[in-house]
């Protein structure tokens, strides 16, 4: 098991991790001590029985275990692949006090790829009510909102603007870290469980407000795909890209194989990116392996590095260059891109997040050569549907106001992952997606739910 | 997948196809798009809905790259793999009493739902098209049909007016009270156009065409300034105030993609001939 070598792998789009073999999957299933009040479970956001499906692996029943992890999460495999375990599941095992956490996530994946290879076994599904629910978005909410509902006998229609579904999974993060069968074998199995999935349908535009209200309830998970740009000179020149054009130009669009593919992108000799999270570090890591050379610039410190730790260490590892305590100012160039000017900022105190502030430091400035520029600062909810919802109340930063169980303020429409809480992380849509559909069962049904209630 | 009902060819290089596009009939308005991917290799690439029939929609396009001229070549029972749509604001039409629709090239395409929505809001609607030569114009006879008056130029004489669409656009604000405009055609000659309605302030709408892959304000990549701000023109648009467009801009990040765009065709010729495949694709 491990990561393929950073000298092999730069050149190609295949997975990095290679994962755990059965023998590896056992002897680490084998270290879990199945502890009596088990932390992992209570970190994991959809609440996984993790002690089950691990004891599971270790009695080799690795079908068994499979069988365990998808009544909580019908996507093992994308989660296993992208969830911080480290800072969930992981981050609270016991074994972690004194040596290494049981690694959860591989044994996640790896029950997950074997079944899908071995006994792929579709999710039962309950009679049906009759009930039907509109999913608005194919993304890590929209696809375990579907199963949830899909199971509990409800008709689920999913609406995606795109032509593939799977929002994120398979415009941004690119195969390397989630390759796209995977993503499209989890998703086949939501259409086996009933759940009709209509590509190509922006809801808003392709399917009326009218439409939707013909639904019995409504799910609003439309993610956060609206790229935020710096607002700084120089960001209209041709090269600058926003993270989610460049990363859906390669990873949906498959423009690093042009002009076998037809759409183009610029490979660029020098890339710039600018940002420190997961999407920075992919969005480095994609330029890597399109040849070029690649800074990474971050206004804070490498312990605030957003992105997930090991994702860091392998885009070291891939040869990017990374410039902290670094902030673009001017983006310089005739029509394109030619450098950035940036200047060194200086830790301060603590800001309202709890982090250090960076302060510019003065004729601090200075210039990289770059013909790219990819901005990887953030994004926030797309206003195009949910501005044309009345009678929901919006948040500061545009996103969908819910409550603990994801109702909005408009009867019978929901909301769930980034749309309503801000850019997260996978397993925190589905995480907040689960909790939706369980409300809106219940609404549906006429039960109560949510306070007085567990779960 | 989304039948091509039927195509034909309505000028030279210029084509019509109408395809079944249920989701996107149902809805389309004047101003709107569509986002079309013709295979799997295929890119995403944004077009005019020039008209709704049913559940069919029609889209006119010029075969200059690729794409369009895979598009070129489709016929009655083909298919494309993807159809996106309605994308982009419907045009903001209005009673405002004598509107102007201006149309040059294949931007022609895009003045009947324009016309006919800006008829029925009651407006009294002057159509003005051009192009290069007679061969080149398109769609004259259907918009002499909606339009109440409809003026023809060609910049070589060769059918109406010898010269361009902003010469009958400034007779035409010379002699009436002209309320509304909308230009519809390449950058350049919207640019030049927008100029005439300038001095007098005429509201003046631009349908902006640049470079797109999500159609969904995604991606960001068809951002253009105006009125000194950044504007996506798949959502915020595609119809801008053509007065504070920065149509240099425009123009530029047009372009970026030309050397790619040549690198496709010629691809796509080697292709063509090594397999056969694409001889009755033209």
């Amino acid at each position: 098991m491990g990561d393929r070598p950073a000298s092999v792998r730069i050149h190609d789009f295949l997975e990095v991790d290679t994962g755990l073999t059965p023998d590896e999957a056992v002897i680490e299933a084998e270290r879990c001590i199945q502890c009596k009040k088990p932390g992992c479970v209570k970190g994991c956001p959809v609440g996984i029985d993790i002690p089950a499906f691990i004891a599971a692996v270790a009695q080799k029943d690795f079908v068994g275990a499979a069988a365990i992890i998808k009544e909580e999460n019908l996507l093992p495999a994308i989660c296993g692949r992208v969830c911080p375990q480290e800072v969930q599941c992981e981050g609270v095992c016991i074994l972690g006090v004194k040596e290494q956490p049981v690694r959860i996530g591989a044994l996640e994946r790896f029950v997950a790829d074997w079944e899908r290879e071995h006994a792929p076994k579709i999710p039962a599904v309950a009679e049906p009510t009759g009930y039907r629910v509109a999913v608005v978005g194919s993304g890590p909410a929209g696809l375990a909102a579907s199963f949830e509902l899909a199971k509990r006998g409800h008709q689920v229609t999913m609406f995606e603007s795109l032509h593939a579904p799977g929002g994120v999974l398979m415009y941004g993060i690119p195969a390397f870290r989630l390759p796209k069968d995977v993503v499209q074998a989890e998703v086949d199995q939501l259409r086996e469980m009933g759940v009709d999935i209509r590509c190509n349908h922006l809801a808003g535009a392709s399917v009326s407000m009218e439409e939707l209200d013909h639904f019995d309830a409504v799910l609003v998970a439309t993610g956060a795909g609206l790229p935020f740009f710096m607002g700084i000179p120089g960001e209209q020149l041709s090269g600058v890209y926003s993270a989610n054009e460049f990363l859906t130009r390669v990873n949906l669009m498959h423009a690093n194989r042009f002009p076998v593919y037809d759409t183009p992108i610029k490979r660029g000799r020098r890339v710039v990116v600018v940002g420190g999270g997961n999407v920075a570090m992919d969005s480095a890591r994609v330029a890597r392996r399109m040849g070029a050379k690649v800074t990474l610039v971050y206004r804070r410190r490498a312990e605030d590095l957003p992105a997930r730790k090991a994702e860091v260490e392998r885009a070291a590892e891939e040869g990017v260059k990374f410039l902290l305590c670094t902030n673009p100012v001017r983006i310089l160039g005739d029509q394109s891109v030619s450098g950035v000017e940036c200047v060194r900022m200086e830790m301060c105190d603590l800001d309202q997040s709890g982090r250090p502030e960076a302060v510019p430091v003065e004729g601090s400035a200075f210039t990289i050569e770059a013909d790219l520029l990819v901005q990887a600062i953030g994004q926030g909810p797309n206003p195009l549907l949910i501005r044309r919802l009345s009678g929901v109340a919006y948040g500061r930063k545009g996103n969908l106001v819910v409550d603990e169980n994801g109702k909005t303020t408009r009867e019978r429409y929901y909301a769930a992952g980034d749309v309503a809480t801000g850019a997260a992380t996978v397993i925190l849509a589905m995480g907040g997606a689960k909790q939706a559909a369980l409300a809106i069962d219940a609404m549906l049904r006429g039960e109560p739910f949510g306070e007085g209630k567990e779960e | 997948m989304y039948r091509v009902e039927e195509a034909k060819a309505l000028a030279e290089r210029v084509y019509q196809v109408w395809v079944r596009a249920p989701q996107v009939a149902r809805h389309a308005r004047a101003g709107q798009f569509l986002i079309v991917r013709i295979d799997e290799r295929g890119e995403r690439i944004p077009l005019t809905i020039s008209a709704v029939q049913g559940d069919l929609v029609r889209i006119i396009f010029m075969a200059v790259g690729k794409t369009t001229r895979q598009l070129a070549a489709l016929e009655e029972g083909d298919h494309v793999l993807d159809i996106a749509g309605p994308l982009g604001r419907p045009s903001e039409i209005q009673n405002d009493g004598r509107v102007i629709v201006v149309g040059g090239g294949v931007g022609i395409a895009s003045l009947p739902l324009i016309a006919r929505e800006a008829r029925s809001a009651g407006n009294y609607v002057i159509g003005i098209i051009g192009a290069r030569n007679a061969d080149f114009l398109i769609l004259e006879d259907e918009l002499a049909g909606i339009c109440d008056e409809l003026h023809v130029a060609t910049d070589d004489g060769s059918r109406g007016h010898h010269g361009f669409p902003a010469d009958l656009l400034k007779q035409e604000i010379s002699r009436h009270k002209i309320d509304c405009v909308w230009i519809i055609g390449p950058a350049i000659m919207m640019k030049v156009t927008s100029n005439v309605t300038r001095p007098a302030g005429i509201k003046t709408f631009v349908s902006l065409n640049p470079v797109m892959v999500d159609g969904t304000g995604m991606c960001g990549s068809c951002r253009v300034s105006v009125g000194g701000e950044t504007r996506f023109a798949c959502v915020d648009g595609p119809e801008f105030d053509a007065h504070l467009v920065d149509f240099e801009l425009l123009m530029q990040r047009q372009r970026y993609y030309l050397e790619e765009e040549k690198e496709s065709m010629e691809h796509y010729h080697e292709h063509a001939c090594r397999c056969g495949e694409g001889t009755h694709h033209g």
